[in-house]
């Protein structure tokens, strides 16, 4: 019996020296699964401004299920069969909801001030999310394979030249453009935000303004029973 | 088959200084304004009522 119980303190001891062990602690520790998953949300997020996020998430989700659709199929399949041309107009329609949805989100935090209370990095995550998105959209224009595609490639090269990146990002090389629109661009978009929203749920949904004052002072408490997160929890709906 | 809206000529555009746009981005730009406006003052389907049970539960404490 004591034999058994040697080898098991031997195994724990072992294993909180493992760098899975090491890895789960910190992960738990950082995001906790009741942060990770909540019951339910603030009453302040009931407002439609907050809705933007999701709805970005929600686009970014079409878009990379039709471009992957796309990727399978190929540009004479796009170009040449009528669901073809679905599945390019879906994938080309949703990056533009993605964008539209992607500006009133960035205004509404801008304005509310979204970094506030620590939460710089889910606004930094969210801006650089923006920017790598331009250029992910703009590889996609380019990579058509039509006349629209070649018009825009080169007024864009003309760009890059004018900058001194030209020799780097060549915009009339198609298999470059493709490569970094389906799997580069995409990548580091995804990445950014599974970031950004796991840094939302560990700091919590930024209050409003008018609600600074009031949840300042209910953290304040709670942060002595401590709960440094979001103090007014909804019940589920 | 024609198309809804004809597009075969150079874009209509909006200059004023250095600002330099299509007339379509500035209709986006509009309405994105306009859905801005709306999502701050549009009230949220559900919101007065979830607010209302929070501050009878908070009572009830």
């Amino acid at each position: 019996m004591s034999t058994t119980t040697g080898t098991s303190d031997a195994s724990t001891a072992a294993g909180k020296r493992s760098w899975t062990v090491r890895t789960r602690e910190r992960a738990v520790e950082a995001l906790p699964p009741d942060k990770l998953l909540p019951d339910g949300q603030p009453t302040y997020v009931a407002s439609w401004i907050y809705v933007f996020g999701v709805a970005a998430i929600a686009s970014l989700v079409v878009i990379v299920g039709s471009g992957v659709i796309l990727a399978l199929k190929g540009p004479a399949w796009w170009h040449y069969t009528g669901v073809g041309h679905f599945f390019n107009s879906v994938h080309l329609w949703s990056v533009e909801l993605f964008f539209f949805v992607m500006v009133v989100h960035l205004w509404g935090k801008f304005w509310m001030a979204a970094w506030r209370g620590g939460r710089a990095r889910v606004w930094v995550t969210g801006a650089i999310t923006f920017l790598i998105a331009v250029p992910c959209a703009l590889t996609g224009y380019v990579s058509q394979q039509n006349f629209d595609a070649q018009w825009i490639s080169t007024q864009a090269k003309d760009a890059m030249n004018s900058v001194g990146v030209g020799a780097f990002f060549n915009l009339t090389n198609f298999g470059q453009m493709y490569s970094y629109h389906i799997l580069l661009l995409p990548a580091a978009v995804i990445a950014l935000v599974i970031a950004h929203v796991l840094l939302v749920r560990r700091h919590g949904v930024v209050p409003p303004f008018e609600l600074q004052k009031a949840s300042t002072a209910t953290v304040s408490a709670d942060a002595s029973a401590g709960d440094d997160g979001p103090s007014s929890r909804e019940a589920p709906a | 088959m024609g198309a809804v809206f004809d597009l075969n000529h150079p874009a209509r555009t909006v200059d004023w200084h250095f600002i330099h746009l299509s007339v379509a981005n500035v209709l986006v730009i509009g309405v994105m304004l306009i859905v801005f406006a709306l999502a701050v003052v549009l009230p949220f389907p559900g919101a007065a009522r979830r607010a209302q049970a929070r501050r009878s539960a908070g009572e009830r404490r």
